[in-house]
């Protein structure tokens, strides 16, 4: 035990006496949270709207008076050309095109089969192309129905109602910030203790370490616990920046949070532990790291959900543990979901960490 | 009492024998010599006695410990220096032999007697990271800190490569002193002439040992004549030198080719059949225990 709180000390001596890791590990999360849901929205904002009227009724100005005023879309020109319009817009300078079409409000009420509106949207940059439509859509329909509603005695009701639960102003940011969570937790206690354990292999001096009678799993857990707590440190420091800077509150109990935290860092640092065994050099753990990393940060469902993955990716999934805990962070977050009713993500969490470490201990010859 | 005894101990790395059914055993309080050249398989001798790695075949024993059954208890009982500096570079001296000595769950001051005259010698730098330290006192402090757990068994991989000449003479001194408190240690050195210090050594090469004696008696064992011989054109006397009858061996030693004389040589026709050289010098040398090396190399 003596042995155990002493090796604990050197490692939080080393890691004070390294100029760069304690200003990474207070500055890194706090830079994260502030900035990353700054600069990674995917609101759409500033969608450029040209409209070609080619109906110039009170109707067609209505829409785009409502179009002016959106705060999503910035109204650009009104013309009567399609085709200087699709110029424009091949050039980039507008993202969506309005066509009214002639008659459109005498033909509107009247006609069976009304003249329709068309809409075009540049959709190189798919969402802003899907979310600049749906806006123009939802703002002409509104006009649409104003419209309707003053001119015929029935008044008409909206026919759909959406009530978007949990993150009911659909803000990006809300399901980012779990996301950003996990990726300090992959950075700090799944980088950290692997580059330590290597840079004893490269420095020699597990080599004298190797000769005293400590056990390797002392060792081991004596490398590993500095990072727990440091893991432990920047979880409630994200927190408490998701709370002042975004009001981000959990809805459910912070004990799950934390319960799911020890988890998410055992798997992690077990296996990262696993990867440090393997290799010799900091370069190869970097590189083999950065596989993982990239791999668990794109399918793990933190950036994309994994529903709109095609069936095979989301089969493979299930053995990524990052997919677990993200789940657990945005349902706890944002729906308040109990340990019970998360219990398989739990469940999941901790056969992984068993399984890393496991592999850890068995991959961690006592040789070079 | 044998200290360390090792039987037909083999390692070797794919397809590289690093070592071959070496043997050879060190009695208790000897200060044993391994000398042979880069790649003679010196490091994974310490390496195996050490339990740092397994061996392919063979046993040995440490101190009553077999390295592969008890390696544990061999663990406390021996201290290992390796050949490259390998404590601690952020910690400080003081904080490096404190965190050893707590790993092997004892304290400074209990082994202070034992390692007092080394660390004397590093003790003004007592606060000084371990990472700043000049060549021979990082030896010092890791030679305190292989000490401080009072070892029976001291393993020295080539710890005076890379030290200038008066450190390695205080180093053996330092060496000399350790073995009035009864412990064994095992040295190895590329430096044919640091032999001379070790109570007995064994020459090896290529992953063998070519031969194990005190380094007198290896010198006594050295049963040929030896001659220095010298010209200005040193290149084309030692190929004509060689061919000479009764010329077993000849090749370059310092500032004088030595020549190793067989039964039939004769340094009259030596000197008749090279009489165009004007200006050769021959004299009688005594064989260091490079020569012996050489020798043995050779059979």
């Amino acid at each position: 035990m003596r042995a155990f709180i002493v090796l604990v000390q050197k490692e939080f001596l080393q890691i004070k006496r390294n100029s760069f890791l304690p200003r990474l590990i207070i500055a890194f999360p706090i830079l994260v949270m502030l900035l990353m849901p700054l600069i990674m929205t995917m609101d759409v904002r500033n969608v450029n709207v040209a409209v070609v009227d080619l109906d110039r009724s009170t109707t067609s100005r209505r829409i785009e008076s409502h179009i002016e005023a959106s705060k999503f879309l910035v109204l650009t020109q009104v013309s009567a050309e399609y085709q200087s319009a699709l110029k424009e817009l091949e050039q980039g300078a507008i993202d969506v095109i309005v066509q009214i079409p002639e008659h459109f409000e005498r033909d509107m009420m009247a006609v069976a089969s009304p003249p329709r509106i068309s809409i075009t949207a540049n959709a190189v940059n798919a969402t802003k192309g899907a979310m600049g439509m749906q806006y123009v859509m939802q703002t002409i329909a509104h006009s649409l129905n104003e419209l309707r509603s003053t001119k015929s005695p029935a008044k008409f009701s909206d026919m759909i109602t959406v009530d978007n639960r949990y993150n009911p102003t659909l803000n990006y940011r809300h399901y980012m910030i779990p996301a950003l969570m996990i990726i300090l937790f992959i950075l700090i206690c799944g980088f950290l203790p692997a580059l330590s354990i290597v840079g004893e292999k490269e420095s020699g001096s597990i080599e004298q370490i190797n000769v005293t009678p400590l056990s390797r799993l002392t060792f081991t857990l004596a490398k590993l616990t500095p990072y727990w707590l440091i893991g432990l440190f920047v979880v409630t420091v994200a927190m408490l920046v998701a709370y002042f800077a975004y009001g981000l509150v959990p809805v459910g109990s912070v004990g799950a949070i934390y319960l799911g935290a020890i988890l998410f860092i055992l798997t992690i640092s077990g296996f990262s532990l696993t990867i440090a065994n393997f290799s010799e050099t900091m370069q190869q753990t970097m590189f083999v790291m950065f596989f993982f990393i990239m791999i668990f940060m794109l399918m793990s469902g933190l950036l994309t959900p994994v529903d709109s993955m095609p069936e095979w990716a989301q089969k493979f999934t299930t053995i990524l543990p990052p997919r677990y805990y993200v789940e657990i962070l945005r349902s706890v977050y944002l729906k308040g979901s109990s340990i019970a009713e998360l219990s398989t993500n739990f469940i999941a969490l901790g056969s992984f960490a068993l399984i890393f470490n496991t592999l850890a201990a068995i991959t961690y010859k006592k040789q070079a | 009492m044998n200290a360390i005894e090792v039987h037909n101990l083999s390692k070797s790395y794919g397809k590289l024998h690093a070592l071959t059914d070496v043997s050879f055993s060190v009695e208790t309080g000897e200060l044993f010599g391994i000398i042979g050249p880069d790649g003679a398989g010196k490091t994974t001798l310490f390496r195996l006695l050490t339990t740092l790695i397994n061996p392919d075949s063979g046993s040995a024993i440490v101190d009553n410990c077999d390295i592969a059954k008890d390696y544990l208890s061999i663990r406390s009982r021996v201290g290992y220096m390796p050949g490259r500096f390998s404590l601690y570079p952020d910690l400080t001296v003081e904080e490096n032999l404190k965190f050893f000595a707590s790993l092997f769950g004892t304290t400074l001051d209990a082994s202070f007697d034992l390692i007092a005259p080394i660390y004397k010698q590093i003790a003004p730098f007592s606060s000084r990271r371990a990472g700043k330290l000049s060549g021979g006192m990082k030896q010092k402090l890791a030679l305190s800190c292989a000490l401080i757990h009072r070892p029976k068994v001291l393993f020295l991989d080539e710890p005076t490569t890379g030290v200038d000449a008066v450190s390695r003479s205080e180093f053996w001194d330092m060496l000399s002193n350790l073995k009035n408190h009864n412990i064994t240690i095992l040295v190895s050195t590329p430096y044919m002439d640091e032999a001379s210090r070790c109570n007995r050594i064994a020459l090896c090469n290529e992953g063998r040992i070519l031969g194990i004696d005190t380094p007198d008696e290896i010198m006594r064992s050295f049963d040929k004549q030896l001659y220095g011989i010298k010209s200005s054109n040193m290149y084309s006397l030692l190929e004509r030198a060689r061919k000479v009858e009764g010329v077993e061996d000849c090749y370059p030693f310092g500032e004088r080719h030595h020549l190793l004389a067989g039964p039939s040589f004769d340094i009259q026709m030596f000197t008749a059949q090279l009489n165009d050289i004007r200006d050769l010098d021959i004299v009688r040398v005594e064989p260091t225990i490079e020569d012996m090396f050489i020798k043995l190399m050779k059979q």
